[in-house]
């Protein structure tokens, strides 16, 4: 098996594919920091999967008698003012997470690649508006830019999202253009076109998947300054509404009582925090496999 | 005969002096055509956040528990029906002119609130920078001279948690165990609640304006006050130059010269603070203007957290109340102060460093 993932001369493209997955496994494995996030971030994912059978209460069940406990036995993390379980909320806490930083990265991603993958293709002019473009929102203030598009949208998760992928795309877009501009007139490239591909096609399928590894590696160390700027935006209120667990919705919620029932503010940011500093370790991991150039940089 | 090659040859120069004095000309010119198209891409955004994005943008400027007389001045003042472009050259016209409109919230023109309002952050953004320059750049220095040392993976450790510790949070806990906790610092607030509005604004900075009235003691507790958010934002600057500073130094050590200097026998010291330090110096600046831009950004959770009547508190109150003139009018006076430290900074890299200014 490993042989075959191994193969020097892969006799199929699914053997080639498999075979480059796997050196990049076994590259992540030696490196501890990258296990330790991956692991976080599986984590993350299973928590958000199987969250009705993690957690061992409800996230907005009520329990007016238990308001406050501090952290115990029953309570892991304590309970909020309404007598919720904290830790059960933390874990349902992970859909909203998860969700928000996918979806993010599933609609700023692609934008940023077609827009930079056009504008180094083509050049000239196209290039200039497209990356004048890019570089007015690259030199914006990224969570005032959010916040202003929140007021403009109306709070909530969805406006949220979309608000935060529009302020994360230009990065993508200026990755994209730089790789592009490296290969536009390499003889591959070239090749395709004398066979009579579309422009269209040459970047979908020829241009795009090359900017792929640089890109996952861009995006899985964004994911920490996304979930910062989407839980600043519950923290004020404008993202996921109540009774969503969203965590910086519950910070806010804890913001009363930190004095006295400090637990309440201040569980939900471990989660947040552990989870970020996750997809950083995943994140610098992969740039040292993926993308050994970008690491000398650092 | 004889004077003819240095004749040509002070043409020559004649020629490549007014070749660089065009190239200088030239090149502030594109640098000014930058500076504009990027204020003006700031203009079109907040412009399309206004008056394309929300359903009613009369609504969102008025309010809506307005009469319909209000609704109406406004939908005129606004100038609605006519067309986008017309409208946005108005709206340029208008922030030039120094008119953000009215804040429904507070009845006053958004231009004099954030007058109002703008030196509390200032003075919050620029205490918490010098913190983050003061320890951040030694500590750089120390790690890259000390690598592996335990100082260099403080500073390691201290970069990941400036990427993932939320600054609201942060203040919470600051707010808790150094305020409620120790009560080393003062609470929430610019200065004890019997000092408000004691002082006559010359400046708006507390500290500065407390000193010319000679009052010491608003001084110590508006510097009391100061001292924990101002070292919140700090810590974040000072996780990521410190950081930055030890990859500079890193860079320079290993180079030729560097040895050289050592095998000359210069001591470390030296080798270190004059020959390594030296050259960074101008790296450092874009990467300081950088964090302070960006504290600029990040005190706007800090003052939430904090009661700091900032710019930030301002815009976060506008937020909540949907007064969209005192939202686009703060992001448009962030957005600005962020791009110009971004291009003073990289102006003076340009006029600093030899290799930059040809």
């Amino acid at each position: 098996m490993i042989d075959w993932l191994l193969d020097d001369s892969p006799a199929s493209r699914l053997q080639a594919n498999m075979g480059r997955a796997w050196r990049v496994w076994t590259a992540l494995l030696r490196n501890p920091l990258a296990v330790v996030g991956a692991l976080i971030v599986l984590v993350l994912v299973v928590m958000a999967i199987f969250a009705p059978l993690i957690a061992p209460y409800s996230p907005v069940g009520q329990d007016l008698a238990n308001r406050l406990m501090p952290p115990s036995a029953e309570h892991w993390m304590g309970t909020d003012e309404l007598g919720r379980d904290i830790y059960s909320r933390v874990v349902y806490g992970a859909r909203i997470t998860l969700l928000i930083v996918t979806m993010v990265a599933v609609i700023a991603a692609p934008i940023g690649l077609v827009v930079g993958a056009v504008s180094g293709y083509f050049g000239g002019w196209v290039d200039r508006v497209l990356m004048g473009v890019t570089d007015i929102f690259l030199s914006m203030p990224k969570l005032i830019l959010a916040l202003a598009f929140v007021a403009a949208l109306g709070p909530g998760i969805e406006n949220a999202i979309i608000a935060i992928a529009i302020t994360a795309w230009p990065v993508y877009a200026r990755i994209a253009r730089a790789e592009t501009i490296t290969f536009r007139d390499s003889e591959f490239i070239s090749a395709v076109r004398l066979q009579g591909a579309s422009a269209t096609r040459v970047i979908l399928r020829h241009v795009l998947p090359l900017c792929a590894s640089s890109t996952i590696v861009r995006v899985t160390l964004d994911m920490a300054g996304i979930i910062l700027t989407a839980a600043g935006l519950g923290f004020l209120g404008l993202g996921a509404q109540p009774p969503l667990p969203e965590w910086g919705a519950m910070i806010s919620r804890g913001r009363n009582f930190i004095l006295d029932q400090w637990w309440v503010a201040t569980m939900p940011g471990f989660a947040i925090i552990l989870v970020s500093l996750g997809f950083c370790f995943l994140g610098d991991g992969l740039r040292d496999v993926l993308d050994p150039k970008q690491g000398e940089k650092q | 005969m004889a004077f003819e090659p240095s004749a040509g040859a002070a043409t020559a120069r004649m020629g490549m002096l007014a070749g660089r004095a065009f190239e200088g000309v030239a090149s502030v010119l594109r640098f000014a055509i930058v500076v504009a198209g990027t204020f003006l891409g700031l203009l079109a955004i907040t412009f399309f956040i206004g008056r394309v994005v929300p359903i009613d943008p009369v609504l969102s400027v008025v309010g809506d528990r307005a009469t319909q007389e209000v609704y109406e001045a406004a939908r005129q003042a606004m100038g609605l029906d006519r067309p986008l472009i017309v409208q946005f050259f108005s709206y340029v016209g208008d922030v030039l002119t120094g008119d953000l409109g009215m804040s429904i919230s507070t009845g006053r023109p958004v231009v004099d609130d954030l007058a109002r309002v703008f030196p509390a952050t200032l003075e919050m953004a620029t205490i918490g920078i010098i913190i983050g320059v003061v320890l951040g750049v030694p500590m750089g220095v120390v790690a890259a001279t000390h690598q592996g040392s335990w100082i260099d993976q403080v500073i390691r450790v201290l970069g990941l948690l400036g990427y993932s510790v939320p600054a609201f949070w942060l203040g919470l806990v600051g707010l808790a165990v150094f305020y409620a906790g120790l009560g080393w610092v003062a609470g929430p607030g610019r200065v004890d609640i019997f000092y408000d509005g004691l002082l006559d604004p010359v400046t708006g900075l507390y500290l500065i304006d407390s000193v010319i009235a000679g009052e010491w003691d608003i001084f110590w507790n508006a510097l009391d006050h100061l001292m924990l958010p101002a070292s919140i934002l700090g810590f974040f600057s000072l996780a990521y130059i410190a950081r930055m500073t030890r990859s500079f130094m890193l860079d320079q050590l290993g180079q030729e010269y560097v040895t050289t200097a050592r095998v000359k026998g210069v001591s470390e010291r030296r080798v270190i603070w004059r020959h390594a330090f030296y050259p960074i110096r101008i790296q450092l600046i874009t990467v300081i203007g950088l964090s302070y831009a960006a504290l600029l950004e990040g005190s706007v959770m800090i003052e939430t957290v904090f009661s700091w009547p900032g710019i930030g508190n301002y815009l976060t109150t506008a937020l909540l109340t949907a007064d969209m003139n005192a939202v686009l009018g703060a992001t448009l006076v962030i957005g600005a102060v962020f791009i110009m430290i971004n291009k003073i900074s990289d102006v003076l890299y340009r006029i600093l460093d030899p290799r930059a200014r040809r």
